[in-house]
């Protein structure tokens, strides 16, 4: 079926170590590897390569399982925000220990910060005390609303739907570079959260809390796109109401 | 327990090596396979039959894209994730290994890691990563030249500092 004086490509070679190879070729292959001492160093290598790889890491499979992945567990619990740096932030906030890592992360971008964390507490100082026109559409026109502000601001603006709070709605703002948008929350007490975002000049950032009086604002960035998110002072609500935003954000864009 | 969740629990330590593997931090890698068992399991109805193990691949593979995404580009997180891995493994040859991983882009680590140290076929890793089997056999490719290069490469750099 196959020719011997065909020449061996690169893929072929790679598909006879794989096993990936016709039968009829294989032995095509081998005479080939005799005659190119070249080829047939390489092939050894990936060989080796796949060697060194199981030598590495298939103690693995001899380790013990650790309980947090046993299926009964996993079945009886809720599913639990387990990873990622701006997960693990949250769950360092929630544990009041937010301090020692804002410490950490301090480094980068306190400019960015800076600058959206203090329009975004503007913005949410301005329109939450507002009783009769705190937003621009109301939460009702959802749809529309989330249209509207994605058009305008040049990126996906959704409304993330968080527990215990309703959409009061949103607003178009003037950002540090363009436009932001504006979200508000309320709750059945009346407690209100903003959720503010803007295009962020940085990729991503890890999450930062910041305290101005009786208002705190958490910050963080992701896929070029700043997020402030305001409320009360209370860290471990403002904590909460955050990862609801970011766990959507995430599903949304994943 | 269902077969369905018991051909879960039974992929449960290749998942761990693989995730091992890509991300090269221990605890990162269990929270990937918490995640990737959460999610399959939530997803245990929508599952109509078909390979789990490849499905449960899939889910991993996208899960750690999503978290590499979300995490801020620091190219100084590299080096720390690096000595984390090194620490458990005794073996020079381990460590070039692993090292040499670390200096991969994702795709290409997922492809060579699916392939030599998982067994799968080009054509579950093709599903997997949701290209054609071109693009894996391509990615393969460069892959191993790359990490051929960093093995061969690092001995003879040492010699040349003098």
């Amino acid at each position: 079926m196959t020719d011997p004086n065909i020449p061996v490509t690169e893929d072929e070679l790679h598909a006879y170590v794989d096993n990936e190879l016709p039968a009829e070729r294989r032995g095509d292959v081998e005479a080939w590897l005799a005659a190119h001492p070249d080829d047939a160093a390489r092939v050894q290598s990936w060989r080796a390569m796949a060697e060194a790889l199981h030598a590495r890491y298939d103690q693995v499979l001899d380790e013990t399982v650790p309980k947090r992945l046993e299926i009964e567990r996993l079945v009886r619990q809720p599913r639990r925000w387990v990873y990622g740096a701006i997960a693990a932030t949250l769950v360092a906030f929630i544990a009041g220990g937010g301090a020692g890592w804002i410490a950490r992360g301090a480094a980068a971008m306190p400019s960015t910060f800076q600058s959206f964390t203090v329009d975004a507490l503007d913005a949410h100082r301005l329109y939450v005390v507002e009783v009769r026109h705190p937003v621009e559409v109301p939460g009702s026109e959802r749809d529309h609303l989330q249209q509207w502000l994605t058009k305008r601001c040049g990126w996906d603006v959704r409304a993330p739907e968080l527990a215990g709070l309703k959409l009061v709605g949103g607003r178009l703002l003037p950002g540090p570079s363009g436009p932001a948008s504006f979200l508000m929350y309320e709750s059945t007490s009346g407690e209100r959260f903003t959720v503010y975002t803007a295009k962020a000049e940085t990729e991503a950032t890890q999450m930062r809390y910041s305290v101005h009086g009786s208002d705190g604002a958490l910050f963080w960035a992701d896929r070029g796109v700043a997020y402030v998110v305001s409320g009360g002072s209370d860290r471990t609500r403002l904590t909460q109401v955050a990862q609801g935003v970011y766990d959507q954000m995430e599903k949304s864009g994943g | 327990m269902t077969a369905f969740r018991q051909s879960v629990e039974a992929m449960i330590p290749a998942l761990r090596r693989y995730a091992r593997a890509l991300t090269r931090d221990a605890d990162i890698a269990d929270d990937l396979v918490q995640d990737t068992l959460v999610r399959a399991l939530r997803s245990e109805r929508l599952f109509l039959g078909g390979d789990v193990r490849s499905w449960l691949y899939t889910i991993l593979t996208n899960l750690n894209k999503n978290r590499r995404r979300s995490l801020a580009r620091r190219p100084t997180l590299m080096p720390l994730l690096d000595n984390n891995a090194d620490a458990s493994g005794t073996e020079a040859e381990g460590r070039d290994i692993a090292r040499a991983l670390s200096t991969l882009v994702e795709e290409q680590r997922s492809v060579l890691l699916l392939v030599m140290l998982e067994g799968l076929s080009y054509r579950e890793v093709a599903d997997i990563q949701g290209v054609p089997i071109g693009t894996v056999m391509s990615r393969l490719a460069r892959a191993r030249a790359h990490v051929r290069a960093s093995l061969d490469g690092e001995r003879p750099a040492l010699r040349r500092v003098k």
